[in-house]
């Protein structure tokens, strides 16, 4: 819960959100997800949201370094978070794409895309903690991503591209 | 293969590619208009019952309550053939029709409204299965459905609509057959394609009768089609479409929802967005249809087909859109991988009180074939005919005649796919594998392996009307007036690659309008893999219109005749001449465009084709099936987009597809009808941690399509899968199963093995 009651404050990309907690509708309501948060009240829609209940992946975003479900988080249980949105994984300087983007565009790794924000933020989280990882393991880290239109091949190859061509993710 | 082309054949950057993986690609869910409401609807806990009363009089002075609407409050609008099912229900007909809708200025104001309307309900008799539905006394759900039974024949294929296949004499069929077999297969654990992105709409009404949808649609002309029907043809509509967050077909089955958002929004006179949730999608949102084939099959000893005859029973839930249609293509789709001059194919498409079904990819087809395979299994094992060998040999060829959609005759004048037919036996190692009828491929104590092969074409590929434009502008770029929405299949990008192939353009220096109905030409839309043929055809014919009319204009600054003349980058020069180019503006000035019009009309006489070859093992102990390879063999004519196409043919294992004879099944409570799995931790799923071995074999013979020879494959990629893996399964544990999906408890009651308990899902 926020120190203070009032307010909750999440540090999203590199910005930071000083939130009222209440009932007006630019106020984050103590029922709020972090994803209704990001999305509705920060504008912030590149996190979707698919089956609303930490099943299917598609909401993920990486707070403090790891990858997390935000339809599973209240909002007002991340006050002081950092997190990181799909939308905050260029360099902000620059504008230049992570890596890992760059590779999803060339292997064309989605279809209809809709999941595809979940994806990479779980690959992102993954290549953080382990910038080496094996096949098995990156399977095993988005084994909670649901794809239904079976992009899950060329997804695979993306990464396996972005490892090899950049070596060290730090 | 690239052939020589600048663009197509080649893997190159997704139009929306960038807007995808920044999150920028805005969804409808994503949109926000001005002064918007959000609208919930209240879903019936009963499956058959009356609405005796409601008292909405809570729910409207709750705080942020906008409107609340009930049968009585909405206007006589109905979708369905027959037009049957209304905006909402009095007498409701499953477990979450819907009862009353509400809009409110937040989601969590509308959700909470719903728990104070009270719904006082007189429940009625149910029948939930085909069986229930057909008995003496059933109660009946519409009066346009006598005895429960769908009227046949669907009016978008006109007065002749396939409803059977009635060719040749049966009876003489049979008796020359060496070799009969009969039985019944059913296809009826109703699999969920279940595109990551829900069903929505944002509805904006406008006095006295006009409507804007913003929707996640795969096909907005033919969203405006439908919609147009269902509002009584008095209302203008005007859809905006995607991009789409998957389909596989489902998301044109959205009418009654999109109704329903219009109606709020109607009466609220602000614009309202309608999304339903992951649970509504599952429970209270188009299935596949349910499929059940008795009959009988003949055969030669060679393979040579004599006779197909039976009952095909398509279980449409409460109400159908294109279940007809569904029939209508999976009766011409089994002529097309079963060539035989005797048929007496017949249905029956029965109303039950579940959700409805409707279009998923494979459509009726898929659904038809996963029943009748399996009894020509039974024949072919009779006579010790290898599977892969029957296909091949049956599969349409040319000059072969078959019934198409609209009942009309046509004569294949496609490819012959038994090159790739062989091309996948080899990849996937066939003739190694098949070890002969319900022989295990391999044993390893309790572990065997089996294999299976089947095969779908749809002549689909050049159905229905496309149009296009092609505006030229003298800034040296193109514009295509097409209303194709992403909706995985990169076919906007691909309609762009054909026009920059046409006009010898760069890629970037041609784009897509928004997929708006009132800015674009007529289209049907990207369904049953005719985006690449059909649509192509019209954006391909409106692009070389541009180009006759730009070297026209040419023609009097060269002094040449136009067809002395060419284009490339955004210029015209003399085909003798390359070095002294003129820019696209000198020709056409500054304030000056050209626009074309390209158009394409149906052609019945191509079919694609998918054969997939399924490996399996079983653990004959736990009745667990594992998948562990999949081949799939087709002929694309021209690679447009390899990437794409590659995507598309993955796409076997998921929406419905392979996994559907293995895992998939919506579960329905058969005493209250109620669905036990709406969500995606019970409705099971393929995972990243449980992918089988997957290859694509793809030729490139040149297809009698459009001029750059390629036909369209992406729909047809679920389909053959199903049978495959039944037929693999029984092959792997030596005994035939019938029925979908392959649970361990079927497997292990083929087996011997386990209790007699009622089956899983939906079965009798």
């Amino acid at each position: 819960m926020a120190e203070s009651a009032g307010t909750v404050t999440l540090h999203v990309n590199g910005e930071t959100y000083a939130l009222s907690v209440g009932p007006h509708a630019a106020d984050v309501d103590p029922a709020h997800t972090l994803a209704h948060t990001l999305r509705e009240t920060l504008g912030l829609t590149g996190t979707k949201v698919s089956c609303d209940r930490g099943a299917c992946g598609c909401c993920t975003v990486i707070m403090g370094g790891r990858p997390v479900l935000s339809c599973m988080l209240l909002t007002v249980e991340c006050d002081g978070a950092q997190v990181k949105t799909v939308e905050g994984l260029a360099d902000p300087a620059t504008g230049a794409l992570d890596p890992l983007q760059e590779s999803f565009i060339e292997h064309t790794a989605f279809q209809c895309g809709f999941c595809t924000p979940g994806i990479l933020m779980t690959g992102r989280a993954l290549l953080d903690e382990n910038p080496r990882p094996t096949v098995a393991e990156v399977k095993e880290a988005l084994s909670g991503n649901f794809c239904r239109c079976i992009t899950h091949y060329h997804v695979l190859e993306a990464i396996d591209a972005a490892i090899s061509r950049t070596g060290d993710w730090s | 293969m690239s052939a020589g082309y600048r663009h197509l054949g080649h893997a190159v950057e997704r139009k929306d590619a960038r807007g995808i993986v920044t999150g920028k690609t805005a969804f409808v869910g994503d949109l926000s208009v001005p002064r918007m409401l959000y609208g919930r609807v209240l879903r019936s806990p009963h499956a058959h019952a009356r609405v005796i009363s409601i008292d909405t009089e809570r729910a409207e002075s709750a705080g942020g309550v906008e409107a609340v609407l009930t049968h009585a409050d909405v206007p006589d609008w109905r979708v369905g053939t027959p037009r049957t099912v209304p905006v909402l229900a009095q007498e409701v007909r499953f477990v979450g029709d819907a009862v009353a809708l509400v809009a409110a200025t937040t989601e969590a104001a509308a959700e909470a409204a719903l728990d104070l309307i009270d719904v006082e309900y007189e429940p009625l008799p149910t029948a939930f299965t085909p069986d229930e539905a057909l008995a003496p006394g059933a109660p009946q759900l519409f009066d346009e459905a006598p005895g429960n039974v769908v009227r046949p024949g669907s009016p978008w294929f006109g007065p002749e609509c396939l409803t059977g296949v009635m060719l040749g004499d049966v009876a003489q069929g049979f008796a020359e057959a060496d070799v009969v077999a009969e039985g019944t297969c059913s296809y009826e654990n109703l699999p969920n394609p279940i595109p990551p992105e829900p069903p929505g709409a944002i509805a904006q009404w406008e006095d006295p009768n006009s409507v804007t949808f913003w929707l996640s649609s795969q096909a907005p002309h033919q969203d405006k089609t439908i919609l147009y029907y269902a509002f009584g043809r008095e209302v203008e509509v005007r859809v905006i479409g995607g991009p789409c967050g998957g389909s596989y077909g489902s998301k044109i089955m959205s009418g009654r929802l999109n109704l329903q958002a219009a109606a709020l929004s109607r009466a609220t006179g602000r614009p309202v967005r309608l999304l339903m949730t992951k649970e509504e999608h599952l429970a209270a949102f188009t299935l596949r249809i349910g499929s059940r084939f008795s009959g009988r099959v003949g055969m030669h000893r060679d393979g040579t087909v004599t006779a197909v005859a039976g009952e095909w029973l398509v279980d449409t839930g409460h109400y159908s859109v294109t279940t007809q249609a569904q029939v209508a293509v999976g009766c011409g789709e089994a002529q097309l991988a079963i060539r035989c001059a005797n048929w007496d194919l017949t249905n029956k498409i029965v109303c039950t009180n579940r959700n409805a079904s409707g279009i998923v990819r494979g459509f009726g087809g898929q659904e038809l074939k996963c029943c009748l395979l399996p009894l020509f299994s039974r024949a072919m094992a009779e006579v010790d005919l290898d599977p892969f060998e029957f296909f091949k040999k049956n599969f349409v060829k040319p000059g072969d005649r078959y019934l198409w959609r609209d009942g009309q005759s046509y004569t294949y004048r496609g490819a012959d796919y038994v090159p790739a037919m062989e091309a996948g036996a080899y990849t996937f190692r066939w003739r190694e594998k098949w070890k002969g009828w319900l022989t295990p491929t391999a044993v390893e104590g309790a572990r065997r392996t089996g294999v299976g092969v089947a095969v779908h074409g749809n002549a689909d590929v050049g159905e229905s009307v496309s149009e296009a434009y092609v505006r030229l502008d003298s800034s040296g770029r193109a514009t295509v007036y097409s209303p194709a929405t992403e909706h995985g299949t990169g076919q906007p990008s691909n309609l762009c690659k054909m026009v920059a192939e046409v006009l010898g353009l760069p890629l970037e220096c041609v784009s897509l309008t928004p997929p708006d109905t009132s800015v674009t030409a007529y289209d049907f839309g990207p369904v049953g893999s005719r985006g690449t043929y059909a649509m192509g055809s019209a954006c391909i014919n409106a692009a070389e219109e541009a180009r006759r009319q730009l070297l026209e204009r040419a023609a009097s600054m060269f002094g040449a005749n136009p067809d002395e003349l060419d284009t490339a980058d955004g210029m015209v020069f003399r085909r003798d001449d390359s070095e002294r180019p003129v820019r696209w503006q000198k020709v056409l000035g500054i304030d000056h465009t050209i626009m074309a019009a390209g158009s394409y009309e149906p052609d019945f006489t191509l079919s694609n084709c998918m054969m997939s070859f399924v490996e399996v093992a079983v653990d004959t102990e736990t009745g667990a099936v594992d998948l562990l390879k999949v081949v799939n063999a087709t002929d694309a004519g021209l690679i447009i987009d390899p990437p794409g196409l590659e995507n598309q043919m993955n796409g076997c294992l998921g929406s419905a597809g392979i996994d559907s004879a293995l895992f998939e099944e919506t579960v329905l409570d058969p005493s209250t009808g109620r669905i036990l799995n709406p969500n995606l931790i019970d409705y099971k799923w393929r995972t990243f941690a449980d992918l089988p071995a997957l290859q694509n074999v793809v030729l490139e013979t040149p297809m009698e399509s459009h001029r750059f020879h390629a036909i369209g494959v992406g729909e047809v990629a679920t389909a053959p899968g199903p049978a495959a893996a039944l037929m693999a399964v029984s092959n792997a544990i030596g005994a035939w199963l019938g029925e979908y999906p392959v649970t361990p408890e079927r497997v292990l009651r083929a087996l011997g093995k386990g209790e007699e308990r009622q089956p899983s899902g939906q079965s009798r």
